[in-house]
């Protein structure tokens, strides 16, 4: 750009030149406190992250326990990753969290949303809105608390199964190989739900009531009303909703290291905890850096096509 | 609109909210019981053991932990809040050669999940010779926010005009001038609505401490929680009651800052 304005400065008459060569300095003092304002953000960014990421995909290609020497593996630890029965039993549960966190907090967060906007538009709504938010706020440590106790054997989950003439099917709900997965996964609903409520409420904001209205007069119900109109304006709002819980899915770690820690068995180990482990217990540093370029790049690989979706900005 | 759908929705949403407050009410009811024992999920106690809060705010050293949590928040947010305004006002709105590559690099952060680089980062960390301090949470978390800062404060620079700018240049100012007397005082709810993100991410954050930092009485909120439960696993009543003491902060800064805390959150994600 500034080559080109002086380029194109050259041609001009004198007191133009003067002008644009005025300009040209105050641009370029610009460009200097410029790159000064953003000096100190880049450099803990590259210190502190970019940094840390080079490391990662360095340490992945040796063998490492973490104090003594090391040794070059090339992609051996790559392999393992993608093909060791442990390995892919952690990373298909990481997309059947997905399956939770995204496809019941999206889909139930459309329902309670149209409910709050097209059908109890009173104080209930307001109420619901603020109370299914509040999971949202707390640390996730007090999440998983809370849930491996409503979860528990004498928790309240049973304790209302057993009222309700249930009580055949009480069991611990997080130690059991076949519940314990989802039963993560709902917590994960649970602490996502409002969020994404909340998100696709203001979505609906800003659809025309028009719409609705001439639906209403074609005899629509609030079925239709629903799939026809709410569900295609609220592209993307949904995306974002998407991208939200498939990251938060993916990438979990706080909730399951309170709640299971990733038990019984693997039953609900996840990438997360799992380089956790691998790094700090187990001393499989190589192993768990090649887990986590691995993690790094499926989170890409399920969020860009969403974002690239909804045509927005690239994220 | 007929009345048996707005019963069957308030119906719904009832429900809703019942299972959303059910493990703070499990919590609640089962902090009251004596310490040791083992009660049911839901159970109002005989003889209820308010105690047992003032047990639990003596274990789990309240007033320290949440000095220290304290301490990590201002220690982290001011800076990041500040250093990312600056970056985004000179990438968004001076756009200086190289802004968009700038701005790429930023972006290339903003999905990248911390358990990716926590590995080299404890060993990095430990090589500044700050493991076991606050410092190795503050300084990681400040690089950490800055991806999402970054794209936060640049969104909100990008939409201002520049006929502004140039008035004031045409006025003398200087660029510093500029960014402090005219755009830092418009950015104003920007910046308000990124304060209250990174205050309650950095309260939260857990991994971090987890991994760097021992010492509970030196972690983040979320990091001490994870300690207390380490070591009262088994005393049911009193981790709730701790759980509870160590929620309430948060509980109760958002039931006071509501409004402005959902519009935040909301943003951030819709943004992030």
């Amino acid at each position: 750009m500034p080559a080109a304005s002086a380029a194109g400065a050259r041609a001009q008459d004198r007191p133009a030149t003067a002008l644009r060569r005025s300009r040209l300095r105050a641009l370029r003092r610009a460009n200097w406190a410029g790159w000064l304002m953003v000096a100190p953000a880049l450099l803990v960014y590259v210190i502190f992250v970019l940094q840390p990421l080079v490391i990662t995909v360095q340490y992945s290609l040796y063998r490492w326990d973490g104090i003594g020497a090391s040794q070059w593996v090339g992609l051996q630890n790559y392999v393992t990753v993608l093909t060791d029965q442990n390995f892919i039993q952690i990373l298909t549960n990481a997309f059947q969290l997905i399956l939770f966190f995204c496809v019941i907090s999206v889909g139930l967060g459309l329902v309670v949303a149209s409910l709050i906007r097209r059908v109890v538009t009173g104080r209930v709504g307001t109420a619901a809105r603020t109370v299914l938010f509040l999971p949202q706020v707390i640390p996730l440590v007090a999440a998983g608390i809370a849930w491996s106790w409503v979860l528990a054997l004498s928790g309240v989950v049973n304790q209302i199964l057993g009222a309700i003439g249930l009580g055949g099917i009480t069991q611990a709900w997080l130690g059991d190989f076949g519940t314990a997965l989802p039963a993560v996964g709902l917590i994960g609903v649970w602490v996502l739900l409002g969020l994404c409520t909340v998100l696709l409420l203001t979505g609906m904001g800003k659809i025309d009531p028009a719409l609705y209205e001439s639906a209403r007069i074609d005899g629509a119900g609030p079925v239709q009303e629903f799939w026809s109109i709410t569900v295609p304006s609220l592209r993307n709002e949904i995306a974002v909703c998407i991208t939200v819980t498939a990251i938060a899915a993916l990438a979990s770690f706080d909730i399951v290291y309170i709640s299971t820690g990733g038990g019984p068995g693997l039953a609900t180990m996840v990438p997360g905890l799992e380089i956790y482990q691998l790094a700090f217990v187990g001393q499989q540093v190589g192993l768990a850096s090649a887990l986590a370029v691995v993690l790094v790049l499926l989170v890409l690989i399920v969020v860009l096509p969403i974002q690239r979706m909804t045509g927005g900005e690239p994220l | 609109m007929q009345r048996r759908e707005v019963v069957t929705g308030s119906l719904v949403l009832i429900v809703l909210m019942l299972v959303t407050l059910l493990p703070f009410i499990s919590l609640f009811t089962t902090a009251l019981h004596p310490s040791g024992s083992v009660p049911l999920g839901i159970d109002w106690p005989a003889n209820p053991q308010w105690g047992n809060f003032a047990r639990a705010f003596q274990v789990a050293d309240m007033p320290v932990l949440l000095f220290s949590s304290t301490i990590i928040v201002v220690g982290v947010v001011p800076i990041s809040v500040a250093i990312s305004t600056m970056a985004g006002f000179a990438i968004g709105h001076l756009r200086i050669p190289g802004a968009r590559a700038l701005f790429l690099l930023f972006l290339l952060g903003l999905t990248l999940p911390l358990e990716g680089i926590i590995t080299p980062l404890y060993y990095l960390v430990q090589s500044f010779g700050l493991l076991n301090t606050r410092l190795a949470i503050i300084l990681p978390l400040i690089g950490l926010y800055m991806p999402f800062s970054v794209y936060w404060m640049r969104a909100h620079f990008v939409n201002m005009p520049s006929e502004l700018s140039e008035a004031a240049r045409v006025d003398g100012a200087s660029t510093w001038d500029l960014f402090w007397r005219i755009h830092v005082p418009l950015a104003r709810p920007a910046i308000a609505s990124l304060t209250i993100l990174l205050c309650v991410w950095t309260w939260n954050q857990f991994l971090l401490a987890l991994v760097l930092v021992q010492d509970p009485t030196q972690r983040t909120m979320a990091g001490a929680l994870g300690a207390f439960q380490g070591h009262y696993a088994t005393n049911i009543p009193l981790l709730s009651a701790g759980a509870l003491l160590i929620l309430l902060p948060s509980l109760i800064v958002f039931l006071v800052f509501q409004r402005q805390f959902v519009a935040a959150l909301l943003q951030g994600s819709v943004k992030g």
